[in-house]
């Protein structure tokens, strides 16, 4: 994945140096170790400032919303799903687009890495299949596979959907996953341990709405949780305004999410919020079939009906 | 407890469940008093916002009722709003809502009997589960 970096280089040059593009939005380095941030390069000179490795978990597409430029952008497997339901949802057009299609080995968790050391992490370096980390005084080797976000490791459309171009041959997809264990899981639970489970997993919750904002899906003009007349969601700290901005947020995802993970990612208390969202994501699949981002011709499962759809639950 | 009864608040579409209602009680057939009516114009009107209000404000069951599907005056409505709500009530019960407090029915304008019918079974339902515990807000914020 670390050699995708010079073709990503020249495609850019030639992009900007032919006009054919306006701006590529890629990652640069970040000021802090694991934590690329996104860039917007306009000239040819400055193709330079683009990185590619694996801190690059942000999703480009949140960065599309509503552009009238030409732009291209690099897109891994979830951008590249999020960049084609950006296109059925009108946030941009497709001849608007050039994408520069990365396939994807998985981005590493930051969250995982920095909670095994007590002290400030100063360097993350990457080897291929290799992650070494320093600290202060400590160094540690990982491999690349135990170190994955979790939906990575569980990920099973790695190469981009949609693309221009490759920046190298398409990976293997990974089969046989069972991409859904800790939803079944809670699932089987009963109901005061259910209530248990999401009280303690979301006590951690500040409502800084990182994950709403990381979010390419979370476009609204005015966003549930900021209207106030009337005022269906509460700013207060009670514990059922936070499960309920939490519900309804994975809610405005049903059928869209594309388990990027930019959510979790984003989300300053390490708080599993893709466990929200992958439910409606099972849901849609097991009752409709679908699947997001997929191709640009099928309507999203809540835009849509079969006249035959399942109803065993209406009375 | 034992004069505990539970509120329940009925979201009914405009064309065919609240005129059930209103043939129901022209009728003059009987069910308990628990529910509370808000009428909307169609099910697809309806949001999971007013659910998780009414659920965040003490209620202690909802139930959501429209015309059948293909019966629909806005055609399509309810068609949609089937989808939103197999969805939704997945997530609310996979979050911790116990089964049974949230409640979907199909029910038209001449269905007066059946009306009354699903309105005790949904009542009683509600009433065995006893007091809503989870998604009660205990705050009380009311917008000034």
């Amino acid at each position: 994945m670390l050699g995708y970096l010079t073709k990503i280089w020249t495609i850019s040059e030639r992009l900007l140096k032919e006009s054919k593009v306006d701006m590529v939005i890629g990652f640069r380095k970040g000021t802090v170790p694991m934590m690329n941030e996104p860039c917007v390069v306009k000239s040819p000179e400055n193709v330079k400032e683009l990185v590619w490795d694996s801190n690059c978990g942000i999703n480009l597409a949140n960065y599309l919303t509503d552009r009238k430029e030409k732009i291209a952008v690099i897109a891994k497997g979830c951008d590249s799903r999020n960049i084609v339901t950006h296109i059925i949802e009108n946030k941009i057009k497709r001849d608007q687009l050039f994408v520069i299609g990365v396939p994807c080995k998985g981005m590493i968790d930051r969250h995982k890495i920095s909670s095994m050391f007590e002290k400030e992490i100063i360097e993350v370096i990457e080897e291929e299949n290799k992650i070494i980390v320093r600290g202060n005084d400590c160094e540690k080797i990982f491999k690349k596979a135990e170190v994955l976000q979790e939906n990575c490791a569980i990920c099973i459309h790695r190469n981009p959907v949609i693309y221009d171009e490759l920046v190298a041959e398409p990976v293997k997809e990974q089969t046989d996953i069972d991409r859904y264990k800790d939803v079944r899981r809670i699932e089987e639970m009963q109901v005061e341990e259910k209530n248990n489970f999401f009280d303690e997993t979301l006590s951690a919750c500040i409502r800084c709405y990182a994950c709403r904002n990381a979010c390419p899906l979370c476009y609204c003009p005015t966003c549930f949780v900021d209207e106030s007349r009337p005022q269906w969601l509460g700013k207060s700290i009670d514990p059922v305004d936070i499960k309920t901005f939490h519900l309804l947020r994975a809610f405005h995802c049903a059928g869209r999410c594309t388990d990027c993970g930019a959510c979790q990612r984003a989300c300053p208390m390490g708080i599993n919020v893709r466990i929200f969202t992958k439910k409606l994501e099972k849901d849609c699949f097991e009752l409709y079939g679908w699947e997001a981002g997929m191709s640009l011709d099928e309507r999203p499962p809540l835009d849509t009906y079969r006249p035959d759809d399942p109803e065993d639950f209406i009375k | 407890m034992s004069d505990w009864e539970p509120k329940i608040v009925a979201f009914l579409c405009n064309w065919c469940s609240y005129e059930a209602a209103d043939l129901a009680g022209i009728s003059r057939l009987q069910y308990p008093p628990n529910i509370r009516v808000i009428r909307i114009p169609c099910t697809g009107r309806m949001s999971p916002k007013f659910i998780l209000a009414a659920f965040g404000k003490g209620a202690d069951g909802v139930w959501v009722s429209g015309c059948h599907p293909g019966d629909c005056h806005y055609i399509v409505g309810n068609y949609y709003a089937r989808r939103k709500f197999s969805l939704f009530k997945d997530l609310i019960e996979y979050m911790g809502i116990e089964p049974g407090r949230l409640h979907f029915s199909w029910i038209s304008a001449a269905e007066g009997t059946r009306f009354a019918e699903v309105a005790i079974k949904v009542i009683k339902t509600v009433k065995d589960l006893g007091p809503s515990k989870y998604f009660i807000k205990k705050i009380n914020d009311r917008v000034a």
